[in-house]
């Protein structure tokens, strides 16, 4: 079967068929990429425009008026509805279409097929229908920008009735229909790319590679999308009840409202049944944007450290663990809607569950560094980032799982600070080590190193400049969302801070131009990369540097032991290629207990 | 301040066309294939830029604990607030340290190993005791972090509220709050939002709003009626108001089956109290508080009693608690005599979220009662004036309720 297969990719190819419609998974991979990119510009010019709102409250910046325009910021300052938006599509943006699509996308497509030793995805055809889905989702959502009310309004979450009734807030109305058709695509894109990649994973590993042997790349990545297959639909069904609620006057969402002067007669749904279907995918989403981080970094360190990952079984046990748990902790979003309160002692249970698994992984990575030989390439910087915002915005999940503790800083800035460490930071900090790590990979040429360390610095101690502060905003009762705290003198104490963080916020955002830069000038004009240029060990770096459809030539490469023979002892490299044939008396590091 | 940020602006765009220059200068010599991995320099100045950064992280840590420690929320003002005060220090002291330690452990290893072409790192795979040692020393604290915090929920959450706590319902809706007391029976009289009116922002079912609410629902039917028979036939505009009129019949119909309640029922709004932007409630007292809401999910957030609650549409929820320090003693201990406890929204429901307040005073009972009886009760409030001397305090009740509507 692998043969035929190969045979087929020798076709004449044309420009629509190589760069548009491919259905090589390495091209969908860089189309996912640049399209992520791109809208993690706008999201992140998003949050630089909100957090000119919330360092200087009631200032005016030309800036402001210039993206916004007079309807939405007159004489430069932030209209309150267009704050609420900006916050709601900055955050849908980043974690699905950055962290879900784009990090998924870009490295299951690049990875899982180079890295099981396959000529490509199990369904080609269903991966590009899978790009194509995520790019239409894309550009309606980012077309919700320019109509009249604004885009959808009512936090990424979009719980009903707000979200239900466009009498609620402007941007309940047509911005909100462009939200739920948005994200419907997505979610069928997701679900395509998904199957795919499980199937891909179970099916279609060379020869000798067997489960315990795969990098935990593809570990992570595989069940990551076996997480997005199982919770994704269940988003799929809030959504289309909420479309319902909206369009057919159904009340599956909706009881009891009273609203610009008229009693609905909407009566027996509950706004808490939306809270359930969201957080339900909700929570596995926050996995299912980490899971692939932690797999990123794992090799990354491994690679960079001329070391084996520490404890490989545990850190498969650890992934396992993770996914299974993250099921069963929804409702830690949820203390304070009035559930029973034994439910809510049994999500507290479940929720630091959690923490054990994460420990393991974050003690496992350190393990992994002491007494290592550390190269400092740009991507290994990102990742021992990673591992330093993993710990530091994983500790604070201890605190808000607590139900009591959360009940007073529940919807806070401490929940700010937490999610953006351990998810946002975490996830974009080793989204960059994979793209520095597989730049050669994916491109054929050397990213500027120099480039790349003074991206890591600036992005590095500005993300925690940004986001560490805000601890202290929480504790002080600042409730998120909040278009300005001037109404409260309680919290006229932190209008420094806010400055503070702010500064931090556009150093940030234009430190991401550095990194914008070197991606597309290494593209055309970095050096040209070798086969393997970090001397890994894994199969991607068998891979001839000029892509070829089918990935080899020849045959399939063969494994024949674990990805992390660094600095085997007896060996004369600092590496051994998985394709590389076990010694007489060798045992393989990875099945070897 | 946009000064700041324009200079800002530039100086990183200067440093980013240096970097550039450099750039183009270093690629054309690396295209004649220089090896892609650091140099020994590099590695050397990155490895000592990892103890910098972990110095000026926990430096910075310290710095913010300094500058703005003392301005976080002040003590708890209630009981179990106290115990959550003293729950979550003990949490944040094992954090802390989780979080130091784990980061002095990784940024020295990450220092310490730099890269050494003479060095080969140490193959080390699994150890199966040290795994078992980190994964039971969490599972351990995190026992103690879950029964801890279990047990503090439980308490908060379980326990009885005693027959005698005060009543008071929150009620939200887009932008405002209002409370409402029980009265002197000190219980909350039945609502249904169908009930809403100008003068009714809660919905209390009682006698008299029902009669007054009929009426008006009536007269709008009548009206409604006659306007019918001005607009053509078989119009858009007849089309709305036939639909209008066969809604107001069915809202006026479910009023009307609230004539069917219990007399006992039916009395016990009379005596509600209904109070906007400021609310008392005594030091000591258990208040047992009730929440509905009219329009979207709001939440009563009231920070410094360390309560919160969703509020909402469709469904009641409850919290309770003790206040233990009043007003006047927190102005003192804060040294503030500005201060005053807030129940803020903290759940997103639009334009004027942020702005979403009522001030909570804590006095002493005697205070708390003499306030309360110097409020009107929603049945006064709704009752027109029978002598010539109440007219006037009517009309003043009446701007207070316009002023609700607002």
């Amino acid at each position: 079967m692998a043969t035929t297969a190969h045979n087929d990719h020798h076709h004449k190819e044309t420009f629509v068929s190589k760069y548009l419609f491919s259905h090589d998974h390495k091209m969908i991979s860089k189309q996912f990429l640049i399209t992520g990119m791109l809208m993690a510009v706008i999201g992140m010019i998003m949050s630089t425009l909100f957090r000119l709102q919330l360092g200087w409250q009631g200032e005016s910046f030309k800036i402001l008026n210039f993206f916004l325009g007079d309807k939405w910021a007159p004489d430069g300052i932030l209209d309150p509805n267009m704050y609420l938006a900006l916050v709601t599509i900055h955050g849908t943006i980043m974690v699905f279409f950055l962290l879900t699509g784009g990090l998924s996308g870009t490295f299951a497509n690049l990875l899982i097929p180079l890295q099981i030793g396959a000529r490509d995805m199990a369904s080609g055809f269903m991966n590009m229908l899978s790009y194509w889905f995520f790019l239409a989702s894309s550009i309606i959502m980012v077309s919700s920008l320019f109509i009249e009310t604004g885009p959808a309004s009512g936090g990424w979450t979009v719980y009903p009735p707000l979200s239900a009734l466009p009498q609620a807030m402007p941007g309940s109305g047509m911005g909100m229909t462009l939200w739920l058709v948005s994200m419907s695509l997505f979610i069928v894109s997701s679900l395509m790319g998904g199957l795919n990649y499980v199937v891909t994973v179970i099916n279609l590993r060379t020869k000798g590679m067997t489960m315990t042997r795969l990098p935990l790349s593809i570990w992570a990545l595989f069940v990551t999308a076996i997480l997005g297959v199982l919770s994704f639909p269940v988003l799929f069904s809030a959504a289309l009840l909420l479309i319902f609620d909206r369009m057919f006057g159904t009340s599956f969402y909706l009881s009891d409202i009273h609203i610009a002067g008229e009693a609905l007669e909407r009566t027996g749904g509950s706004p808490i049944l939306y809270e359930h279907l969201f957080w339900f995918l909700g929570h596995p989403e926050v996995y299912i944007v980490l899971l692939p981080a932690l797999g990123i970094t794992s090799e990354v360190i491994a690679t960079n450290a001329r070391k084996p990952i520490f404890g490989y079984r545990a850190m498969i046990g650890s992934i396992l663990a993770i996914a299974f748990l993250s099921f069963i902790v929804w409702g830690h979003h949820m203390f304070l809607t009035g559930m029973n309160p034994f439910l809510g002692a049994v999500f507290t249970f479940t929720t630091l569950l959690i923490a054990i698994p994460s420990a393991v992984k974050a003690f496992n990575y350190i393990t992994t560094l002491w007494k290592g030989n550390i190269r400092f390439t740009p991507a290994m910087l990102f990742a021992i980032g990673m591992v330093s915002t993993f710990i530091s915005g994983g500790v604070t999940g201890i605190i808000l799982a607590d139900s009591a503790l959360d009940i007073n800083l529940h919807d806070t800035y401490f929940v700010v600070a937490h999610f953006h460490i351990v998810m946002g930071l975490s996830a974009v900090l080793a989204m960059y080590a994979g793209v520095y790590h597989w730049f050669p990979k994916m491109y054929g040429k050397m990213m500027n190193r120099k480039l790349g360390y003074a991206h890591f610095w600036t992005t590095f101690i500005a993300a925690y400049g940004v986001f560490f502060p805000q601890h202290f905003l929480g504790l002080a009762g600042v409730p998120r969302r909040y278009y300005s705290n001037s109404e409260f003198p309680i919290f006229e104490d932190f209008v420094s801070l806010n400055e503070m963080v702010s500064i931090f916020a556009i150093i940030g955002a234009l430190s991401q131009f550095i990194f914008m830069f070197n991606f597309f000038y290494s593209m055309f004009r970095g050096p040209k990369a070798s086969t393997n240029p970090w001397g890994s060990n894994t199969l991607e770096w068998t891979t001839p540097v000029e892509h070829v459809h089918g990935n080899w030539p020849g045959a399939l490469p063969e494994v024949h032991r674990w990805a992390y023979d660094y600095s085997k002892p007896g060996k004369e490299e600092d590496f051994v290629l998985q394709t590389v044939p076990l010694e007489e008396g060798e045992l393989d590091g990875g099945a070897g207990h | 301040m946009v000064t700041i940020l324009v200079i800002i602006s530039i100086v990183l765009a200067v440093l980013a066309v240096v970097q550039l220059v450099r750039v183009f200068e270093s690629t054309a010599r690396l295209q004649g294939g220089i090896s892609p991995l650091p140099t020994d320099a590099e590695n050397g100045y990155q490895a000592k830029m990892m103890l910098v950064f972990l110095f000026a992280y926990l430096s910075f840590f310290a710095w913010l604990y300094a500058k703005y420690g003392d301005k976080l929320l002040p003590e708890a003002a209630s009981e179990h607030g106290a115990g959550l005060d003293t729950l979550l220090g003990f949490n944040f002291l094992i954090i802390i340290l989780v979080m130091v330690v784990t980061h002095i452990f990784l940024f020295y290893f990450a220092f310490k190993y730099v890269y050494d072409k003479n060095r080969k790192a140490l193959y080390f795979t699994h150890s199966s005791k040290l795994e078992m040692i980190w994964t039971i020393i969490p599972a351990i604290f995190l026992a103690v972090i879950v029964i801890y915090g279990l047990s503090a929920w439980i308490d908060i959450t379980i326990d009885e509220t005693p027959e005698d706590a005060v009543m008071i319902e929150l009620y939200p809706k887009q932008f405002d709050w209002t409370a409402r007391y029980g009265g002197s029976d000190n219980t909350l009289g039945a609502s249904n939002y169908n009930m809403i009116s100008g003068t009714n922002p809660l919905g209390v079912i009682t006698n008299g709003s029902l009669e007054q609410n009929i009426a008006d629902m009536k007269a709008e039917i009548i009206a409604l009626e006659e306007e019918l028979t001005t607009v053509p036939a078989g119009g858009i505009k007849d089309e709305e108001i036939t639909e209008l009129i066969a809604k107001r019949k069915r809202q006026l119909a479910k009023i009307e089956s609230f004539e069917g309640l219990d007399a006992a029922a039916l009395a016990g709004g009379d005596d509600d109290i209904l109070v906007k932007n400021e609310f008392y409630i005594p030091l000591g007292q258990e208040i047992s508080f009730q929440f509905r809401s009219r329009d979207v999910i709001h939440s009563a957030y009231m920070p410094h009693f360390r309560a919160q609650m969703n509020c909402v549409p469709g469904m009641t929820t409850q919290f309770h608690f003790k206040p233990t320090i009043t007003t006047e003693q927190m102005r003192e201990k804060t040294q503030n005599a500005e201060f005053d406890y807030i129940l803020l929204c903290n759940k997103i429901c639009g334009a004027a979220h942020y702005n979403m307040k009522m001030v909570i005073k804590v006095v002493e009972l005697d205070e708390y009662n003499k306030w309360l009886s110097e409020q009107k009760t929603f049945g006064e409030s709704i009752t027109p004036a029978e002598a010539e001397g109440v007219a006037e305090q009517k009309s003043e009740v009446g701007n207070e309720i316009s002023m609700i509507e607002q």
